[in-house]
């Protein structure tokens, strides 16, 4: 059996040297989103162009997101003899530049450089000194801009399938259990619960079939990271899934996508047919007796389809709507069989915790929060984009060191964390540190680790008006406190905006939250009133001047917003039903 | 029936047929219509009914939820403009406006010629470039009014020429 992983693992490292010390430059180019937004498939081409102009021979790969964004499009070339030099903000029109100085000469030119790795060249700094490399401790995203997310070998060449063969020859299901609960990993899709404990309740059920669903739904605005591990490293996940399932007994894993997310369906899919194709989905994987199945599974754009329960339903073909629990998942879950659901990123640690013990990934982070968090910044701030760091900085330094800060030369005013449903935390909360335990009691939560950074231009009654119009939208419309509840919310914000707020506003907006928190079944209706609660704690100043200044403390609401007219509970009108349908 | 509603539904049960997927729900078969033809014609509602041994109401009970299904043709060009919390302080609301300039429309919805529909999205994934807007299915991060508009009024709205997949 070992042999059978030794043999792959040895395939792919020579493959792996061809193109690392082959003869020919090797040139990678950032395509995930974040890289096709900046232009980078204009990049590629333009880089393809140039070099079939000057007759240059180079292999030239699609890689996924790197994690700093900032810098995209992003071109990584390794040299025979050079070191891997990274170049940022590459587009289309200084890509003869660089082709003239790295690929035609041997000295990059020191704007375009962001960075070395694995040696040095005169005048370019190390992407080890880099505060937005230097501080991150890469485990799910380790892979993440480096191998070609649609060639399995890549990953197998970097240690991939190697926690699989481990788990599958040396240890029994109990063991791999034991390894996730003793690593203190927990659910990074927002309630942070611990995985092993939430694995063992699937592990105690008899019935038959079992499954694995892993969550990428990922609606949230502001959360980028389980698209980008899946359009950057999917096999990771492929690995992890494959591992739950033998820790739990379970013969299928489904990935459960948001349409729409065309780069993580895409290969995703191609990832599981190369891993079925070398024996690692499906029948007797590696030679043992274990038999995984697995497939992509596409759900409508809904942002409750995320929540574990309304997910299944999506599954199944129908409204995601969440059900009642009890029952839980674990005994009565997708088509009444039991089931794990666990986000992207919770199952993309799985491969290197088994591979490199429980007690490794248990000494990283903090007491109660293990392992690192997979920050998404975006909005005000220097450097956006995807870093994972461990547990235990404080979001200070996660902000101003790695992030940059601010950039403009403006204050930060506030941080928008965990999603829509999470919270908006004032400056004066910078030195929390990160920790599930502590945000949470500062206010915010970390949720899936989008951090939106606003500056001071921003109002925080407008923003929070943008938040719940999105949640008010999302609302599935099954439990009336969240549907009327958030549809109240918004009717109230929109007043205290066009300065036609009532004295009893706020007090009206606290009960309303209330009866959503306590009459909704999800986590959408409890938590709906979260941005509204928190931005009310830190910033009860920008609701008194609307109210009773009747203006807006930075002019923000003074411009028009454009919402969506026509949302799910009141579907009507061409786009989303046909108007005799809704009506009848 | 005449040919050319044979011909729609032989599309339909053929998006319904060959989908990648292991197994087939409501949604999945709605799903694979919408990617085939851009929209659910009341024969791919039909289709999709006798395909799972549902009923209409089934069907339409599903297809009415889920934002991303159309129930008329879309322009020949679909532009979305996301406006996520990220996307929102960065400008998207000017970048409507300017868009909604450059198509003539006053909300989310089809030109009157047919040519593009613009659709508002809550989040198009790619908040590091935000403000960002797609346009037939390519992502454009780092937008301003001037730029948008430029990806908007290059569109050809008088007939089906593809505009340029990329960037602005």
């Amino acid at each position: 059996m070992a042999n059978t992983y030794d043999a792959l693992a040895s395939e792919a490292r020579k493959r792996w040297e061809g193109l690392e010390k082959g003869p020919q430059p090797w040139i990678r180019v950032g395509t995930a989103i974040c890289g096709k937004a900046a232009g980078a498939l204009e990049t590629l081409e333009a880089l393809k162009a140039e070099l079939g102009r000057r007759d240059i021979n180079a292999v030239i790969s699609q890689v996924g997101c790197l994690g700093l964004c900032f810098a995209e499009p992003l071109v990584d070339i390794t040299k025979p003899g050079h070191p891997r030099v990274f170049l940022k903000n590459v587009t289309p029109e200084v890509v003869p530049a660089l082709v003239e100085s790295y690929l035609a000469g041997d000295r990059p030119d020191p704007g375009l450089a962001l960075g070395t790795l694995g040696g040095n060249i005169p005048g370019v700094p190390s992407l080890e000194d880099l505060p937005q490399w230097k501080r991150q401790v890469r485990v799910a995203t380790r892979n993440c801009g480096t191998i070609d997310p649609g060639d399995i070998h890549h990953y197998i060449a970097h240690g991939g399938f190697a926690g699989l063969a481990r788990a599958l020859t040396e240890m029994q299901p109990p063991q791999v259990l034991q390894e996730v609960t003793q690593s203190g990993l927990r659910g990074r899709g927002g309630a942070a619960f611990p995985t092993g404990t939430k694995w063992s309740f699937l592990a105690r059920s008899n019935v038959s079939p079992k499954y694995i669903l892993v969550n990428c739904e990922e609606g949230d605005p502001g959360a980028f990271n389980d698209k980008g591990i899946l359009e950057s490293d999917p096999f990771t996940l492929i690995e992890g899934c494959i591992i739950a399932g033998y820790a739990t007994g379970a013969s299928h894993g489904y990935v459960f996508i948001r349409h729409g997310h065309e780069g993580p369906i895409h290969l995703t899919r191609q990832a599981i047919a190369q891993a079925r194709s070398l024996g690692l989905v499906g029948q007797n994987i590696l030679g043992s007796k274990f038999s995984f199945e697995m497939d992509v599974v596409l759900t409508g754009e809904s942002y409750v389809s995320g929540e574990e329960t309304a997910l299944m339903e999506a599954m199944e073909g129908k409204r995601a709507m969440p059900r009642s629990r009890p029952p839980f998942p674990a005994a009565v879950g997708l088509w009444g069989k039991p089931s794990n659901i666990n986000n992207v990123k919770t199952i993309s640690y799985v491969p290197e915790i088994i591979a490199r013990g429980a007690k490794w990934f248990a000494g990283i982070g903090t007491e109660k929060s293990k392992g690192t968090a997979i920050i998404c910044f975006s909005g005000a701030i220097k450097y956006p984009g995807m870093y994972e760091v461990p547990f235990g900085l404080t979001i200070r330094q996660v902000v101003e060191e790695i992030g940059g800060g601010v950039p403009g030369g403006k204050q930060l005013k506030l941080l928008q964390t965990g999603g829509p449903l999470g919270g908006v935390l004032g400056a004066a909360k910078l030195d929390t540190v990160l920790d599930f335990d502590a945000m949470a009691s500062a206010g915010a939560i970390l949720g899936s680790g989008g951090i939106i950074v606003g500056d001071e231009t921003v109002c925080a009654v407008d923003l929070t008006r943008n938040l719940v119009a999105f949640c008010q939208f999302e609302s599935c419309g099954k439990c009336f406190p969240c549907r009327l509840g958030m549809t109240h919310l918004l009717e109230v914000l929109e007043r205290i905006i066009a300065g036609e707020g009532r004295p009893a506003d706020l007090e009206l907006m606290k009960a309303i939250g209330q009866t959503m928190a306590v009459g909704s079944l999800c986590g959408h209706g409890q938590l709906g009133f979260n941005p509204v609660q928190s931005g009310l704690q830190a910033f009860a100043e920008d609701y008194k001047m609307h109210l009773e200044q009747k203006r807006c403390p930075t002019g923000a609401c003074n411009r028009l917003f454009h919402k969506p007219t026509r949302t799910r509970p009141v579907a009507s009108g061409g786009w989303y039903a046909r108007r005799d349908y809704v009506h009848h | 029936m005449t040919h050319q509603q044979s011909a729609l539904r032989e599309r339909i049960r053929q998006a319904i047929t060959t989908q990648p997927q292991s197994f087939s729900t409501i949604l999945s078969s709605l799903l694979a219509v919408q990617d085939a033809l851009g929209w659910l014609p009341e024969e791919a509602i039909e289709e999709v009914a006798a395909h799972s041994g549902g009923t209409v109401n089934d069907v339409w009970a599903v297809a009415s939820f889920y934002t991303n299904f159309r129930f008329t043709p879309p322009g020949r060009h679909v532009v979305e403009v996301c406006w996520g919390p990220t996307c929102h302080l960065k400008g998207a609301q000017a970048i409507l406006d300017e868009v909604q300039r450059a198509l003539g429309l006053e909300h989310e919805g089809d030109t009157s010629d047919g040519g593009v529909s613009l659709k508002y999205n809550t989040c198009l994934g790619a908040c590091s470039q935000g403000p960002v807007i797609m346009v037939d299915h390519a992502i454009m991060g780092n937008m301003t009014s001037a730029h948008a508009h430029e990806a908007v009024a290059r569109l050809d709205k008088s007939d089906g020429n593809h505009a340029s997949q990329h960037g602005a």
